[in-house]
C-alpha cells in the first residue's frame, strides 16, 4: 500500500499545469475566499483547480490555467493568507515566484462593518480601506473611519 | 490650479492650520457682531441639510451673509430631488454648478468624504451621522482659547463619550495642545478604546471617572454633551443612561473661579437654567463663536 505523500499520489491529486498561475501556501481553509478575492465565480471561464487541506491540513493550493495574475490582483490575498506564494507557470516551468505583499490600501474587496457607512448604500462608491499593521492587520474605512481588526474574512464582498 | 480645500474632518488639520483659522476668526469677530464686509461678495454657498439643524445651518448662513456672500439652500429633503430618489453623488455634482462651496449635513458616516470626491467645489462637513463635525470642533477650540486657555488646558468631557461625535473630534484636537483630559461617563457611554489609545499614544494624560464631583474642582473647562437618543441603536440602553449628569449651581460649589462650562447645544436637561447667569456659563457665547469661526472657514475655502 502506497503512502499518501508518495510522489505518484500527489501527482494525481494536484495536476501540473502547462501555463497559468499557481497560488501555493494559502492558509488552510482559505482557498475559496482566495477565489472570492480574485473574482472567480461560477461564471468564470478559466480552468481552476482548488486543493484544500494538503500536507496534513497545513495549506491550500489554487491553480488557474492560462491566466497570469499580476501583483495588483493577487496582493489582496495577503489580507487572509499572508504567506501565500504566487508562481507564474509557462510551459510547465516556474518563471516567476513571489510572496504576496499586503497593499497600503484596498478597494472593493471588503465591505465596511459599519451599517451606517456611506459605502453601505446605493451611492456609486466602492468601500475603500487604508491598511495599518500593528500586532495584526487592521483595515481603516477611508470614509467613516471604522476599523476592522479581526474576522476580516467575514466582510469579504 | 489650486487644489480644492475640503473640510471633512479635524484629523486633516495640523496645529498650525488650526491656529491660523482661530487667528482669522478673531480678526473677523467684530464683523460677526453686527456689521458686514465684502470679503465673499459675489460668492454663493449651498447648504444641504439632510438632517435637522438650527445652530449649524443658521450660523453658516449668518457667516456667509456677514461676509457679503449669498446662500442657497435646498430646504427640507421632502421638497427636493432627494424625495424623487436622487443619490447624494448626483446632488453634489449638480450643486457644483450652482455654488462656490457646499455645506453638507447627512445621516450617513463618510457622506462628506464621498461628496468631496464628486464635488468641483469645496465641501464643508457639517456633521455626517455619528462621524465628524469639524467646524463644531474649531468653534469649541476658539471658545476655549478665548474664554480660558487652550495650551495645557485641564478639561472634563462629560456625558455621552461613546456616540458623541463632538467629544471624539475635540479630544483629538486637544491632543495637539497638550491638554489634560478627564473623561466622565457612565459605563455604558465610555469613550471607545480606539480613541483613548490614540490620545495616550499622542502623549495625553487621560483620567476616567463616573463621578462628576471628582473633577469639578480640578478642571478649567467642563464640556458637557447631550445624550443623543437618535444615536442609540437600542432604546432600552438610552433609557438607562438618559439624564446621567446634570449641572446645577450646587454642582459648582467647589469649582475654580475661572471654570468655564461649555455645551454644543441643544441641551435637554444637562444644565439647569439657574446656571445660565453664572460667570461659568459660556455655552451661549460658544454658540455665537460659531459665526466668526465659520466666517474664517468660508473665507479660507473660497477666498
Amino acid at each position: 500500500m502506497k503512502k499518501e505523500n508518495q510522489p505518484e499520489n500527489r501527482e494525481l491529486r494536484v495536476r501540473r499545469i502547462r501555463n497559468g498561475t499557481v497560488i501555493d501556501h494559502i492558509t488552510a481553509g482559505q482557498a475559496l475566499n482566495v477565489l472570492r478575492i480574485l473574482g472567480i465565480t461560477d461564471r468564470s471561464t478559466e480552468v481552476v483547480s482548488v486543493v484544500m487541506n494538503v500536507s496534513d491540513r497545513k495549506k491550500d493550493i489554487v491553480k488557474i490555467e492560462d491566466r497570469e495574475l499580476n501583483p495588483e490582483e493577487v496582493d489582496e490575498i495577503a489580507l487572509i493568507s499572508p504567506d501565500a506564494m504566487i508562481n507564474i507557470i509557462r510551459d510547465y516551468k516556474v518563471v516567476e515566484k513571489h510572496k504576496v505583499i499586503l497593499p497600503s490600501e484596498i478597494e472593493g474587496v471588503v465591505r465596511c462593518m459599519n451599517p451606517n457607512c456611506i459605502t453601505n448604500t446605493d451611492e456609486p462608491v466602492k468601500p475603500r480601506f487604508a491598511i495599518h499593521r500593528g500586532d495584526g492587520v487592521e483595515l481603516h474605512c477611508v470614509y467613516c473611519g471604522r476599523i476592522i481588526a479581526d474576522r476580516i474574512v467575514d466582510f469579504l464582498i | 490650479m489650486k487644489p480644492i480645500r475640503h473640510v471633512i474632518n479635524i484629523q486633516s488639520f495640523s496645529r498650525d492650520e488650526i491656529d491660523t483659522i482661530l487667528d482669522r476668526a478673531a480678526q473677523l469677530e467684530p464683523i460677526a457682531h453686527g456689521t458686514t464686509s465684502d470679503i465673499l461678495s459675489g460668492r454663493i454657498l449651498a447648504t444641504l441639510f439632510y438632517e435637522p439643524s438650527t445652530r449649524t445651518r443658521l450660523s453658516f448662513d449668518a457667516a456667509m451673509k456677514r461676509l457679503g456672500g449669498d446662500v442657497i439652500d435646498f430646504g427640507p429633503t421632502e421638497g427636493s430631488s432627494v424625495a424623487k430618489g436622487e443619490n447624494l453623488a448626483d446632488t453634489i455634482s449638480v450643486m457644483g454648478g450652482y455654488a462656490d462651496a457646499i455645506v453638507l449635513r447627512h445621516p450617513r458616516e463618510g457622506a462628506a468624504r464621498m461628496a468631496s470626491e464628486f464635488s468641483s467645489v469645496p465641501v464643508i462637513n457639517a456633521g455626517d451621522g455619528a462621524g465628524q463635525h469639524p467646524t463644531q470642533t474649531l468653534l469649541d477650540l476658539y471658545t476655549i482659547r478665548k474664554e480660558s486657555k487652550l495650551n495645557k488646558v485641564k478639561i472634563a468631557l462629560v456625558g455621552d463619550l461613546k456616540y458623541g461625535r463632538t467629544v471624539h473630534s475635540l479630544a483629538h484636537a486637544l491632543s495637539m495642545y497638550s491638554a489634560e483630559i478627564y473623561l466622565v461617563a457612565p459605563d455604558e457611554l465610555r469613550m471607545p478604546d480606539s480613541i483613548k489609545t490614540n490620545l495616550i499614544e499622542s502623549g495625553i494624560r487621560i483620567t476616567e471617572t463616573k463621578d462628576l464631583d471628582d473633577v469639578v474642582g480640578v478642571v478649567d473647562v467642563l464640556y458637557i454633551t447631550r445624550i443623543q437618543k437618535e444615536r442609540f441603536p437600542d432604546p432600552g440602553e438610552y433609557q438607562m443612561v438618559a439624564c446621567s449628569y446634570k449641572i446645577t449651581e450646587d454642582t459648582l460649589k467647589n469649582a475654580k473661579d475661572d471654570l468655564i462650562i461649555m455645551h454644543p447645544l441643544p441641551r435637554v436637561g444637562e444644565i439647569d437654567p439657574g446656571v445660565d447667569k453664572s460667570r461659568h456659563a459660556v455655552y451661549f457665547k460658544q454658540s455665537f463663536y460659531g459665526v466668526p469661526v465659520r466666517m474664517a472657514i468660508l473665507s479660507m475655502v473660497m477666498g
